[in-house]
């Protein structure tokens, strides 16, 4: 895995080779390998999934690797700590903002190096000033002076931005930094990145977004699968190359979902809005029918599906379940109109850790189970024995606590949890994230089965190749709206991305696909 | 919760310096707590001119409070970081006991003995602050236990002995009443203290550290900052402080008993809490805290005096708390709405599509 091409005269600012990291027994990385040259932009790109976020968190301290070479300006470097990682000159911009919500907004981007005055004490009127300064370097206006609570996701992916800027780093990494700017933000944000480069630093670019690697980078390196792919020159490759690259796999042949018979809608959602959160959200399932909830990480999918189940309350907006309307904000109504719901988080929402796999997998219909307001341990075995066979848990013991289970086996048990019920409806939030490949197609052919019975199943996931091989149709949430809907034909990893990311106008690729959204203009 | 801040979302700027301060003045609960205390004091002078004009009623009004605000600037340090403190009530039982003990065992000089005291109620906080540190336990429940094991030591050591008031040097007894310009020389010394703190807190990297930490623990992590070192700092700061107010204890009263700062420590949270520290941590101030402390104290000598009986007394306190709670729950909720309803309404998008996007939402 070392076909680099040849790079600058220069010595890399990074290398990382076949650093591999893993978390229990799911390997994030497996042979991640980057090297970045002086007054270079290098785009990391990848599906979600493909190891991109774990190689930065490596970068910047995070996280430790478990192996491989990790060599900073041409020294061998082993982080700890994130401090560690920041004061060898590495600045990271992370994919979710990482803000302190009770401070200004200058004490965020300055904190633990305010400048200080006299007698040690922090400068304040110079810490606005040089806030105001870095916000005008970016063109935008935000006031230093108010705390960072409350602010749009777009503003504190700039606060991030000009928190990284100010460090004055030699390595500046960007995980999709982009994800919630408008194009003027964009633009602004790609100027300082080029003045950056020509000042010899390195930067590294994660994002979905072809157009913006195109435009902005010089080099790009491909992931696939936590493994390293390919390095090369963006001009020497295009972005038919790089998909297939980034995919690298026949979508279909992973993850078959057989078409079931379609039945009678089961669910309508119409107009559903929650302030700050989604708006305008409409769409309806069918018995038998996988629809997915697709986009990016914190579009607003989870909270639509929170809202439809009642775990949340909607402002504005109505669901109905076989036709007849479904009150909100009431989980046992839901449950009890026939919506299962499986959160994105098993170990924390889905599952009682400490608790049995019969007790959890008896836990919503306990009610039924009891006699006379008492529940025994058999009766719970009873209940729970034919779903753990049918859905193969692998356990020796019914009481074996779910703990000590690997994640694919926890999430059956979830899943057993809630077919208990005998749901019409299932909402599943990323049915694998974290399984390892072997339990992943399991997942699939379960949820496949379960459709083929007439069960309606919404599905959110993050990870492209699922989306496209299980769904019969696809829903893409964009910042909180719908921004298309692909039948299974339509639905391609270009056209599924680029309405996740609110492109329309591009001048790579196929954007004839294209059903949606365009970028924001203005901003606040 | 507190908003001292306005906060208007893509301000194009503030408004002028004066106007931005008067404006945070009126908001802040300090003024709101301190504007109680001036309501309470009025009613019990009303009631009975002595409480505020009688030279006693004046030192007492003064006097009073200082052992609470020291111990309620501790805590509010501790609050910042969202930790919480239970111990300080103990620590400062065993120290005022120390202090007792060194006087009569080793004639040391007073300004020794009170250094003495302040670095074993260092000592203790710093047990503290190290178990809660390392073994990610959370605070409530290291600083329960050592709540338990603290007072546990305190009546080993002392059995059925206690501090007299002959045992003191009489020096040390007489700053308990000295007074500076009318003024009581302890109260002076928690003012330097409050002071100090509050400085500390506001200007210095290391107090603003510890609103970050205890805004968001998680990003304070990522963000490299010295997170541990701070967590303890913050509980050294909080013992060494319940030992200063256990030489308090003893120049003030003079004896000590086994019950000397019991219950104490519900005091000192219920002072930060009142005065607007958000027991979530990354806000509130020590100012708040103190004219919290001030006001609860306050409050049990003037309700006596307004007239009201002994069961309410308690009731008023508790509905004090529960006032502030619920003050600080519906702010940050009228706040956050009014956040939402403006990330809804930003300009964006000119051209009109079926499905074209208009706002920056969808915060998870």
């Amino acid at each position: 895995m070392s076909d680099l091409p040849a790079q600058s005269a220069a010595a890399p600012t990074l290398v990382l080779r076949d650093v591999a990291k893993s978390f229990g027994a799911v390997a994030a990385l497996k042979s991640g390998t980057l090297e970045v040259a002086p007054g270079s932009i290098h785009a990391l790109v990848g599906e979600n999934g493909a190891g991109k976020s774990t190689l930065v968190k490596i970068v910047a301290g995070v996280h430790r690797r478990d192996a491989g070479v990790f060599e900073l300006l041409g020294e061998p470097v082993d982080f700890h700590t994130t401090a560690e990682s920041k004061g060898a000159g590495v600045a990271v911009i992370y994919q979710e903002p990482t803000l302190f919500p009770d401070l200004s907004v200058a004490e965020n981007i300055f904190m633990g190096r305010q400048p200080l005055g006299r007698g040690r004490a922090i400068d304040r009127a110079a810490m606005y000033a040089e806030s105001e300064a870095l916000f005008t370097r970016l063109g935008v206006v935000i006031d230093p002076r108010r705390p960072a609570r409350g602010l749009s996701i777009a503003d504190q992916q700039i606060i991030e931005i000009a928190k990284a800027i100010s460090l004055d780093a030699a390595l500046l990494v960007m995980d999709e930094p982009t994800a919630a700017l408008s194009g003027v933000e964009v633009d602004r944000l790609f100027a300082v990145a080029r003045s950056l480069r020509d000042e010899g630093r390195a930067l590294v670019f994660i994002s979905h977004r072809f157009e913006e690697v195109f435009d902005l980078c010089d080099t790009v390196t491909v992931m696939r699968d936590g493994e390293y792919v390919s390095t090369e020159a963006i001009a020497d490759t295009t972005v038919d190359e790089i998909v297939a690259r980034m995919v690298g796999r026949e979508v279909a042949d992973l993850f078959p979902k057989v078409p079931a018979e379609l039945g009678d809608v089961v669910l309508e959602v119409e107009g559903l809005n929650r302030r700050g959160t989604f708006h305008d959200v409409s769409f309806s399932v069918r018995a038998g029918e996988i629809v997915a909830l697709a986009g990016l990480v914190g579009a607003g999918r989870s909270e639509i599906a929170r809202a439809i189940y009642g775990v949340d309350a909607y402002d504005a907006g109505s669901v109905r379940i076989a036709g007849r309307p479904l009150p909100k904000h009431n989980p046992k109504a839901a449950i009890k109109a026939g919506i299962a719901f499986v959160p994105e988080d098993r170990r924390q929402q889905g599952l009682v850790i400490d608790g049995s796999i019969a007790r959890n997998i008896a836990s919503v219909i306990r009610g039924k189970l009891a006699t006379a307001g008492l529940l025994t341990n058999a009766a719970e075995n009873r209940a729970a024995a034919p779903w753990a066979a049918r859905l193969e848990v692998k356990t020796n013991a019914l009481d074996m606590h779910a703990a000590t289970m690997s994640g694919g086996n926890q999430q059956k048990v979830v899943l057993a949890k809630w077919l208990s019920t005998e749901p019409t409806i299932l909402f599943i939030d990323e049915p694998t994230r974290g399984i390892d490949v072997g339990t992943k197609s399991e997942v699939h052919r379960l949820l496949s089965d379960l459709a083929g019975e007439g069960l309606a199943i919404v599905m959110i996931s993050s990870e492209l190749p699922e989306v496209l091989g299980m769904a019969d149709r696809v829903l893409v949430v964009h910042e909180g709206r719908i921004s298309a809907e692909l039948d299974r034909a339509d639905a391609t990893p270009e056209s599924v991305m680029r309405a996740a990311t609110g492109n329309a106008d591009v001048d790579h690729g196929n954007a004839s696909e294209l059903t949606a959204t365009s970028d924001r203009e203005v901003t606040a | 919760m507190t908003t001292l801040t306005p906060a208007q979302p893509g301000a194009k700027s503030g408004p002028n310096p004066v106007q931005r301060a008067l404006g945070a003045a009126l908001r802040s609960r300090e003024v709101a707590v301190a504007a109680v205390l001036l309501l309470v004091i009025l009613a019990a002078t009303a009631k009975s001119q002595n409480f505020l004009f009688d030279s006693d009623g004046w030192r007492s009004l003064l006097v009073n409070p200082s052992i609470l605000i020291l111990l309620a600037v501790g805590q509010t340090a501790v609050i910042i970081t969202r930790s919480v403190d239970l111990s300080v009530g103990s620590t400062m039982g065993l120290t005022a006991y120390l202090t007792g003990r060194l006087f009569i065992d080793t004639g040391l000089p007073a300004p020794v003995v009170v250094l003495l005291a302040v670095l074993a109620g260092a000592a203790l906080g710093a047990v503290n602050g190290v178990l809660v540190a390392f073994g990610k336990v959370p605070a409530l429940v290291i600083t329960l236990g050592t709540l338990y094991i603290y007072r546990g030591i305190f009546l080993t050591w002392a059995g059925s002995d206690r501090i007299n008031a002959s045992d003191i040097p009489r020096g040390f007894q007489d700053l308990g009443t000295a007074q500076v310009l009318t003024i009581p020389v302890l109260t002076i010394v928690a003012l330097i203290v409050l002071g100090l703190v509050g400085y500390h807190l506001h200007a210095h990297r290391a107090g603003r550290e510890l609103y970050a930490i205890g805004s968001d623990p998680d990003a304070a992590v990522l963000y490299g900052l010295p997170v541990t070192r701070r967590v303890i700092s913050a509980f050294v700061l909080s013992g060494a402080l319940a030992g200063l107010a256990g030489t308090f204890y003893v120049a003030r009263y003079g004896t000590v008993s086994s019950g000397a700062g019991l219950n104490m420590e519900l005091q000192a949270v219920a002072a930060a809490v009142i005065g607007g520290v958000a027991i979530f941590g990354g806000s509130g101030t020590v100012w708040g805290a103190a004219i919290g402390a001030a006001l609860l104290v306050t409050i049990n000598s003037a309700l006596p005096v307004i007239g009201i009986q002994d069961f309410w007394q308690r009731a008023v306190v508790g509905a004090l708390i529960l006032a502030a709670v619920v003050l600080d729950r519906v702010l940050a909720n009228r706040q956050e709405r009014k956040l939402a309803d403006a990330r809804d309404l930003e300009p964006s998008v000119t051209e009109i599509e079926p499905h074209a996007t208009t706002s920056t939402g969808g915060t998870r």
